[in-house]
This record gives structure tokens, C-alpha cells and sequence, in this order.
């Protein structure tokens, strides 16, 4: 729990609850049994948990039986990686995610543009190069929002019998158009808690026909995809929080972002992945000169939360890979990311561009003394 | 005021952010990552939060103050560790807890608690400040076994200004303990931590072989007029005035000199030591100026009385007694429990 006059700007990090999620978890835990019991209460966490797994079917463009849920995105790209790359050679994006990074060590790494998107040539020339592959490309972005063109990879992909998984973490929840499946992509992995769900439960969505099998069997659940007794409150607050995040305000998040852009631009801030589309809430700024931590310390200081790149478990501010890979050099230690909430007013914008100001003056002065 | 307080997650600074938080500061917490625990213990990519990281934490969440985690490493590397490596190929003996604290702690950190508008940082180190007539100085601590001004003497007087070190007048160290645990912090009784906190394979000669592998190539031991007596096994293993690790035939004798170019060790009997040192990079905490005072030639030394002359960047010690003196130590000249500077030797 932040105080109260804190002004939350660290969406991508994990969104606010939606209240229609919140009361969909009270609910969840209202339910006695488990979802593999044989009698009543049994049927009736069921009965739960296949609505769950139907709503989020629908919200993502796939069937019912398609959807594994897990415990997050983490554990949904580790899955995929595992089993979908199993005897195939595996091709990640430069800007995607640990998640994906970590599970798949031995990657080719497909570079991106200075704008973030990946490099659609080099991914051609990687799998004409390559046997059978499974290629690992984010539907957006979560330090820039930068999207890629899911559709571009897979025609190629297809074109070389590869399989393409779509880390969908970012995207699944803010309102645009969730066709990764119908535009060719083979799996698709979502975290509740990126989209206003509770954290604890995520999903890998297959495209029909594609099996896999488990990496924990445990008890054989989610069609032995995935052992383990499922988190019922958590995933039904996942699909409370998809279904409520069609309401998704883009235009007006979209228009917040760009009046916060424009304004530290105006400071002397460079938005990374401007040039590509992005996602409508995130926003990633390179202070030159700034380290990011001071950055994100003056901020939280000012009551602002905030984040850069990659944050690692011990609270170090690393250099972020992503700006990195798109070429920022220094910048890439100079960059934060600010992420609007769904929840956003306009009143934390106006808090948040007074806070950025009076740092960048603080730090840029220090900077010419 | 605002106060940062340099919280290593161990029990001393623990301490130090509670006093700052129980006086009603303002107080920020920050911790230096200074190599990746992950990467140490040979688990890579493990991300890195070592348990002192967590324990400072848990302190700054039981102290209800903010705390952040300052990435060093490259810093640390570069400055304290490669140095490290470097002192000894050069023929010297380092102390690398001075270069920390000359350049992590006294530098980048509270260059950064200035850049976040702090009007003091605090740190647990064992020393007292007084404000005397010239401002700010630095008086060993109450405890003498626990008493770190040698290890701080290249302080600059600026930095003192801006410096508390609230643990100095603590008689001991399990009264400092005694407030931690009615502080209620997890780390009262948290075991203190070791020589060097990098050295964690139990020998410096893994670092060393990291970074300048040619100082742990073997080369002749001779005595002073040159006649070789035997072999060493590289000259990062020696320093001066030690007796181990030379050949048989220079029993009783101690290493007098260390010679990187020709990689030589030259040996001689015990006792005859210098009389005059020359030392590098001198700090002053007082007017530079000829004087008589106090010196410790080493972190476990008794005093020597000696005559101080400022050399331009460096000065001339002159000791009233012979005395060993190690290139790469720190010469730290005392008057009473006053601190008045200090120089590497050369």
C-alpha cells in the first residue's frame, strides 16, 4: 500500500485492480472446493474456472481448450520456450523481456531498428540460416510500448516453418485489438495483473491443434499442460479484468501520455520508440547526462512512482538492454519509464510533468556547475 | 534535515539509520551493489541481491524510511578491485577499503546525497567529528578496537563538512548491538563483516590472477647486493618486512624491496629499517604545514613520533625511531585524538 498522495505512474509494472476483478477474487474465494474434486463444491470451482477459461478464450481469439493458465507470463513464456522449442533452434527479439530471455539462454538474438521494431530482413535471413525454429517476438514493448508487427512475423515465420510465441503481457489488457492468434502467431502468454487481474495467474494460449505437454505434471491439470492445483481467485480476477478492459480508454490515456511527451521533450528529454506505434499508456524518456536512478529517486522523493528498465529483484537500477538494442549508447542508463495506470486523471499528469521538471532543472544544473 | 545514511545491511550502519530517523530526520537509506552477489557465488544472471542487501531492507521497512539500492559495480571494479590488482604488480601493498571509501563512499555516494538535496550523510564508520576552530575534524573513535580513522584519513575536509559519524562515541560494540536489538532490527546480531570484502575465495591472490596474472609469475629472490638466493612464485605474494614464503637460504631474513620490472625480490637481515618516508596524495584535515606529530604506518600499528614536511602533493616523513613501512600503505599523522592527515607510502 503507497500513501495516498503518491501519484502512480508504474503501470507496466502492474496495473491498479480493476474493482470488477477485485470483486471477481471475493467471489473466488467464496468457492469451497477444488476444481478437480468429483462432487459439488468440486463442480461448482469448476464451473469457475471454465467461465474463467472461456472469457479469456473469447477475449483472445482462441478456444477454450487452447488456454493453459499458470501462474503469470513468466511462467507462460518459460512454457512455451520449453516446450514449443524443444528441438527447434530459438530466436528472441532483442527487446524482449527476461522472461523470454532467461528461459531461452542459448537464443539468436533478432535485432531491432533504432525505433524499436524488430528487423524483419534479419529475421528472414536468421531462419533461412536456421532449422526448424521457434522465434520469441513481444506483442508491445514494456519499457517503450513499442509494438511489433506480429502479423509481418508471422507470414514469415510460416514461410520457414517456424513457430512464433507472442509474449502479450503488455498488449492483453489495454484495449486494442487481441487478434495475435488470427494474425498467425502459434502461442500467446498474458499476466492477470498487467491487465487490473491480481497478481498469481497468467495464461499460455495455444492456437488450435498445437499441444504441448506439461514441464510440472503434477496432477495432470489444465489437461496435462500444467500440474498443479489452479489459483481460482487470481484467474477469475484475470478474466474479470480482460472482459473490463475492453472498456479500455486508449484515446484518452493516448492523449495524457502525449501532453506528458511534448512537455519533457520541451525540457530537453528524448522519447525512445516515438517513430514506431506503441502502445497508448507507456512512455520512455532518456534524460542525457541524468543517471536513471538519480532520476527515479528525485522522482520518488516527489512522490511519483516510476521506473526504468529493467529493475532487478535487489532494486539496482541495471542499463536497460531494450534502449540498448535500439541504440541509445549512455542513454541507455539514462532512460525511465513512466507507464499511465487505466486509472489515470489528468491531475496525476499535471503532478507528474511539475516533479519532472523541477528534477531535470535540479539535475541539469548540477550537471553545468 | 535531510540525512542519507549509507546502510551496508550490516549492524553498524543499521544502527546509525535508526539513531538519524530516531532524532527526526528526514532519513533516505541508501545502499551501494557493489559487485553482483549472483556473479560471485557463480550463479549467473542469479540478479544479483545479496543478504546484505535484503537485511538493509528490512531495516529501512522496520525504520519506515525510503531505501534505495545504488548500482557501483562497474565503479568498485574499476577503482578498488583492478587497483587492487594493480597496487600489487606494482610492488605495493593496497588497502582497498581506503580506495573504497575515497572513491564509492566519500565519492559518487555523497556526491549523490548532495545531488538529492541531503544536508548530511551518516555512516557507522568507527571515527568522531568535532567542530573545531578551523570547522570540521576528525577524532578517532572512543573505542580503540574498533577506532577505523586510519582507514579514513583521505576524507577531504569538504566531505567531513558534510559527514556524521554518530557511532564514534559508542564505547563498544556491543552497545551498539544493545541498540539495534531495541531497535528491533533483524541484524543486532548479525556477525561483522570480514577483511576484505571482495576476497571472498579466502585469498587476494585469485584477484590478483584476475587482473594482473604476470605479478604471480615466479622470479629470483636476491639479497642487496644482488646474489640470487632462491625463487618466489610471483611478487604479488610479498610485501615488505614479511618473513614467509622466501628460500631456505634467506632464513631470518625479511623482504626489503620489491622490484616489478625485473620481478625480483630483494631480501636483507631484520631490523635496519628507514628513517625517512616519502608519501603520494597526502590529505590534510588541518593547514598543510612542517609539524611533529604521531604517525601509524599501518591499520594494527603502534604510533611512531615523526616530523611531517608538506611536499607539494605529497611530504617527507622523518621518524624519530626506524620504523617498516609498506609502499602502498597509508602513513596517518595523529595529535592526541585528533586525525591531521595522511599520505599513501611510497
Amino acid at each position: 500500500m503507497f500513501a495516498e498522495d503518491m501519484v502512480y505512474l508504474d503501470a507496466n509494472a502492474t496495473e491498479p485492480l480493476r474493482p470488477a476483478a477485485r470483486a471477481a477474487v471475493l467471489a473466488g474465494m467464496e468457492v469451497l472446493g477444488n476444481p478437480s474434486s468429483v462432487h459439488g463444491p468440486g463442480r461448482a470451482a469448476r464451473k469457475l474456472l471454465e467461465e474463467a477459461r472461456e472469457t479469456v478464450a473469447g477475449a483472445l481469439g482462441a478456444t477454450p481448450a487452447g488456454v493453459v493458465f499458470c501462474s503469470g507470463a513468466t511462467e507462460a513464456d518459460g512454457l512455451a520456450v520449453a516446450t514449443l522449442g524443444k528441438g527447434r533452434a530459438v530466436l528472441v527479439g532483442a527487446t524482449e523481456h527476461e522472461a523470454v530471455r532467461a528461459a531461452a539462454p542459448g537464443a539468436l538474438v533478432v535485432p531491432v531498428a533504432a525505433d524499436g521494431r524488430f528487423d524483419a530482413l534479419m529475421l528472414e535471413a536468421m531462419l533461412s540460416a536456421a532449422p526448424p525454429a521457434l522465434v520469441c517476438l513481444m506483442a508491445a514493448n514494456n519499457e517503450t510500448g513499442v509494438r511489433h508487427d506480429i502479423a509481418g512475423a508471422a507470414r514469415i515465420c510460416r514461410a520457414h516453418g517456424a513457430l512464433l510465441h507472442v509474449d502479450a503481457a503488455q498488449e492483453a489488457g489495454r484495449g486494442l485489438p487481441r487478434d495475435w492468434l488470427r494474425l498467425g502467431a502459434d502461442s500467446v502468454a498474458v499476466s492477470g495483473h498487467k491487465m487490473g487481474g491480481p497478481m498469481g495467474a497468467g495464461a499460455l494460449v495455444l492456437r488450435a491443434g498445437l499441444e504441448i505437454e506439461a514441464v510440472l505434471r503434477g496432477g495432470g491439470q489444465e489437461s496435462g499442460r500444467r500440474g498443479g492445483t489452479q489459483a481460482l481467485p487470481a484467474i477469475a480476477g484475470m478474466a474479470a479484468a480482460l472482459a473490463d478492459s475492453a472498456g479500455y480508454e486508449t484515446a484518452r490515456i493516448g492523449a495524457l501520455r502525449d501532453e506528458m511527451e511534448r512537455f519533457c521533450e520541451g525540457l530537453g528529454a528524448v522519447a525512445a520508440g516515438k517513430g514506431a506505434p506503441r502502445l497508448a499508456n507507456t512512455l520512455s524518456l532518456i534524460l542525457p547526462g541524468v543517471k536513471a536512478q538519480s532520476q527515479l529517486i528525485m522522482l520518488d522523493m516527489a512522490k511519483i512512482a516510476v521506473s526504468a528498465g529493467a529493475a532487478c529483484s535487489s532494486g539496482k537500477v541495471a542499463r536497460s538492454h531494450v534502449l540498448d538494442a535500439m541504440g541509445f549508447g549512455e542513454g541507455a542508463g539514462q532512460g525511465i519509464r513512466v507507464s499511465l495506470p487505466w486509472s489515470v486523471e489528468a491531475d496525476g499528469v499535471a503532478r507528474f510533468c511539475a516533479a519532472y521538471e523541477a528534477m531535470a532543472r535540479r539535475a541539469l544544473r548540477g550537471r553545468a556547475d | 534535515m535531510r540525512v542519507v545514511v549509507a546502510m551496508s545491511g550490516g549492524v553498524d550502519s543499521s544502527v546509525v539509520a535508526g539513531l538519524m530517523a530516531r532524532e527526526g530526520h528526514e532519513v533516505i537509506g541508501v545502499t551501494l551493489q557493489l559487485y553482483d552477489q549472483g556473479a560471485a557465488s557463480g550463479r549467473k544472471g542469479a540478479c544479483c541481491a545479496g543478504q546484505d542487501i535484503r537485511d538493509a531492507k528490512r531495516v529501512a521497512d522496520r525504520l519506515g524510511i525510503a531505501h534505495y539500492v545504488v548500482d557501483s559495480e562497474a565503479r568498485f571494479e574499476k577503482s578498488v578491485v583492478a587497483a587492487f590488482a594493480d597496487s600489487y604488480a606494482g610492488g605495493q601493498t593496497p588497502v582497498p577499503c581506503i580506495a573504497c571509501n575515497q572513491h564509492l563512499k566519500f565519492g559518487d555516494l555523497l556526491e549523490m546525497a548532495r545531488e538529492l538535496g541531503a544536508d548530511a550523510m551518516a555512516t557507522g564508520h568507527y571515527v568522531r567529528r568535532a567542530e573545531g576552530p578551523e570547522g570540521a575534524e576528525m577524532h578517532v573513535a572512543v573505542d580503540p578496537a574498533r577506532d577505523q580513522s586510519w582507514f579514513l584519513f583521505a576524507t577531504t575536509r569538504a566531505q567531513l563538512e558534510f559527514c556524521r559519524f554518530p557511532l564514534g562515541g559508542y564505547a563498544s560494540k556491543a552497545e551498539v548491538r544493545a541498540v539495534a536489538a531495541e531497535m528491533g532490527l533483524v541484524v543486532a546480531e548479525k556477525a561483522d563483516s570480514q577483511d576484505i570484502c571482495f576476497v571472498t575465495s579466502g585469498s587476494y591472490a585469485a584477484i590478483v590472477e584476475k587482473y594482473r596474472p604476470e605479478a604471480l609469475s615466479a622470479g629470483e629472490v636476491v639479497d642487496e647486493a644482488g646474489r640470487v638466493l632462491g625463487e618466489h612464485q610471483g611478487i604479488a605474494r610479498y610485501t615488505i618486512g614479511q618473513a614467509k614464503r622466501l628460500p631456505d637460504r634467506a632464513a631470518n631474513m625479511v623482504v626489503k624491496r620489491i622490484d616489478p620490472v625485473a620481478n625480483r625480490i630483494v631480501v636483507g637481515p631484520r631490523g635496519a629499517a628507514g628513517m625517512t618516508l616519502r608519501l603520494r596524495e597526502v590529505n590534510w584535515l588541518t593547514s598543510p604545514r612542517e609539524m611533529m606529530a604521531e604517525v601509524k604506518l599501518r591499520a594494527r600499528d603502534t604510533r611512531h613520533a615523526a616530523r611531517i614536511l608538506p611536499d607539494g602533493a605529497g611530504a617527507v616523513l622523518e621518524l624519530a625511531e626506524p620504523a617498516l613501512a609498506a609502499p602502498g600503505q597509508a602513513a596517518v599523522f595523529y595529535d592526541g585524538t585528533r586525525v591531521l592527515g595522511g599520505g599513501f607510502i611510497i
